[in-house]
């Protein structure tokens, strides 16, 4: 009908049992939500234009020079007036996305818990551990903004946290993560089966599994193998387990483990999995969970992380600033300098070999697509389902 | 631990972090932000009253229930509503798509436009 990149409309989110009940002015509030999301995600190319035309120049009409650096950049480009507002509305968006999306799930958060408890109940699948700490690198920031972020407990047993996750990803994402939100696991099945249609995997590890949503994927792929989510957020792995559960998945397990010290044995796992993970860990923290990936995994396992794509040389100061802005403004600040460490280099510190090492790109699989979502879309920097995945056999 | 919360307030909660603040004047900034809760609820609005329409339209009569569990039945409906939200949220940020035509093609003021003309 139309040359307009429209996102789908909120009500075709998947439901589930544990899905948060949500009224007809909720899902407005989302399709709005959504819809101004995309709508800055163009306006966003405003600020190449503003660079080129008014801030670099005007920078080396009283320098005498070209900006050297991204903290000159910053500097200079924080007093345009176009990245201001844009960067204000952005800021605004997802200020509204988190108020909408707690808004409508601690006015139930009891009946949420009621319901997520009910389907939990003598359920062996579900291993919490209370003597598990929140690791420093989450405690010091809320990402993504959320008040809270995955772990605070508002009411004895909360899932709030994981629910509002769940309603609130496809508002950031305008869709493109499909109606379970399961694009980049969806992705990765699709690619491994591709690419090594032998590799049938018995026991599969997804570490910082966060609501589930892309170890499912997997799940369903492999429906004989053992596949284990750990996270530290009990909040994120109830809802996980009972979404699950509701979604009839019997072979994943859902345990609340540090990745960096876990207490699984050496050699145990033939697929260790991270989706959207290390760049919410922390500088030493990485190092650690790549350490305890190389321990956990058997001799001809594999393992793969899908990741925001890396910083590369011949990436413009400008590219590689507008890539921090939501690292910074959008409050995932460990992206910020977790982009400076090359993937190679963090897996042969633990072990993997360069010659088993593996790179490569991957675009999430929307079952929401429906031709409405134009392919000149722009890159939404830091949004985009568009991925680097890393990892490596071990030998 | 309280089982009743505050879920008002708690929504509005200030995440972790000093909030960053993108114009000089946080003034501008607070106003910006009251405007564009005002705006997304417009939207809200606008959106109740396009399913009270339609299932007037539908019906003659409506009730509540239906209401609360109105979503668009058709392609066409889906359309019409997203493409609604398109066109409200270019008409309210009209000023920040005309500064980009602007930084685009610099133009010149109506003072040297008029001065050209004078000329013509």
């Amino acid at each position: 009908m139309s040359a307009r990149n429209l996102p789908p409309v909120y009500n075709k989110i998947a439901q589930h049992a544990v899905f948060p009940e949500m009224n007809h002015d909720e899902r407005a509030r989302y399709n709005f939500l959504a819809s101004l999301n995309k709508h800055l995600a163009h306006v966003s190319m405003g600020n190449k234009v503003a660079f080129e035309n008014r801030v670099a120049p005007q920078f080396e009409k009283e320098h005498g020079r070209e900006i050297a650096s991204t903290e000159e950049l910053k500097e200079a480009i924080s007093k345009d007036a176009h990245y201001q507002v844009w960067s204000a509305l952005r800021r605004s968006t997802m200020e509204m996305r988190q108020q909408a999306g707690r808004s409508l799930v601690l006015r139930q958060a009891a009946a949420l818990r009621d319901k997520v408890r009910a389907l939990n109940e003598g359920k062996d699948s579900l291993v919490l551990d209370d003597t598990v700490a929140v690791p420093p690198y989450l405690l010091a920031c809320d990402n993504h903004i959320m008040p809270g972020s995955y772990h605070t407990e508002l009411i004895e047993d909360d899932v709030t946290p994981a629910a509002n996750y769940d309603t609130g990803l496809f508002v950031t994402t305008a869709g493109l993560l499909g109606r379970y939100s399961d694009g980049g696991g969806k992705a990765i099945v699709s690619w491994v089966k591709k690419t090594y249609p032998d590799f049938s995997p018995k026991r599969i590890l997804d570490i910082g599994c966060g609501m589930g949503h892309n170890v499912l994927p997997i799940a369903k792929a492999f429906p004989d193998a053992e596949v284990i989510g750990i996270d530290t957020g009990a909040p994120m792995l109830r809802y996980a387990h009972a979404r699950a559960m509701d979604l009839g998945y019997s072979n994943v397990k859902f345990m609340q483990m540090d990745a960096a010290k876990t207490s699984f044995e050496n050699e145990s796992f033939d697929w260790v999995q991270s989706t959207m993970f290390f760049h919410e860990t922390g500088g030493k923290s990485i190092y650690n969970i790549m350490n305890e990936v190389y321990r956990v995994l058997k001799p001809g396992g594999l393992t793969l992380h899908i990741e925001q794509p890396q910083y590369t040389e011949d990436m413009s100061l400008f590219e590689k600033f507008i890539r921090d802005w939501d690292a910074l403004n959008n409050s995932e600040p460990y992206w910020s300098k977790m982009h400076d460490i090359a993937p190679l280099d963090l897996m042969k510190s633990s072990g993997f070999r360069e010659e088993d090492f593996m790179q490569i790109g991957a675009k999430a699989e929307n079952d929401l697509d429906d031709g409405s979502q134009k392919a000149d879309e722009p890159e939404d920097h830091g949004r985009s389902p568009i991925w680097n995945v890393f990892g490596a056999f071990k030998n | 631990m309280e089982e009743k919360i505050d879920y008002i307030k708690l929504a509005s909660n200030k995440p972790k972090g000093k909030r960053p603040y993108f114009h000089d004047d946080p003034a501008v900034e607070r106003v910006l932000n009251i405007t564009m809760a005002i705006a997304g609820e417009l939207a809200v609005m606008r959106e109740r009253m396009d399913s009270i329409e339609r299932l007037l339209e539908k019906k003659g009569t409506v009730t509540r229930e239906e209401i609360e569990t109105f979503v668009p039945e058709t392609k066409e409906q889906e359309e019409q509503r997203q493409t609604w939200h398109a066109e409200y949220i270019g008409r309210v940020l009209r000023i920040v798509q005309q500064e980009q035509e602007e930084l685009e093609n610099p133009d010149k003021s109506i003072e040297e436009i008029a001065n050209d003309i004078n000329e013509m």
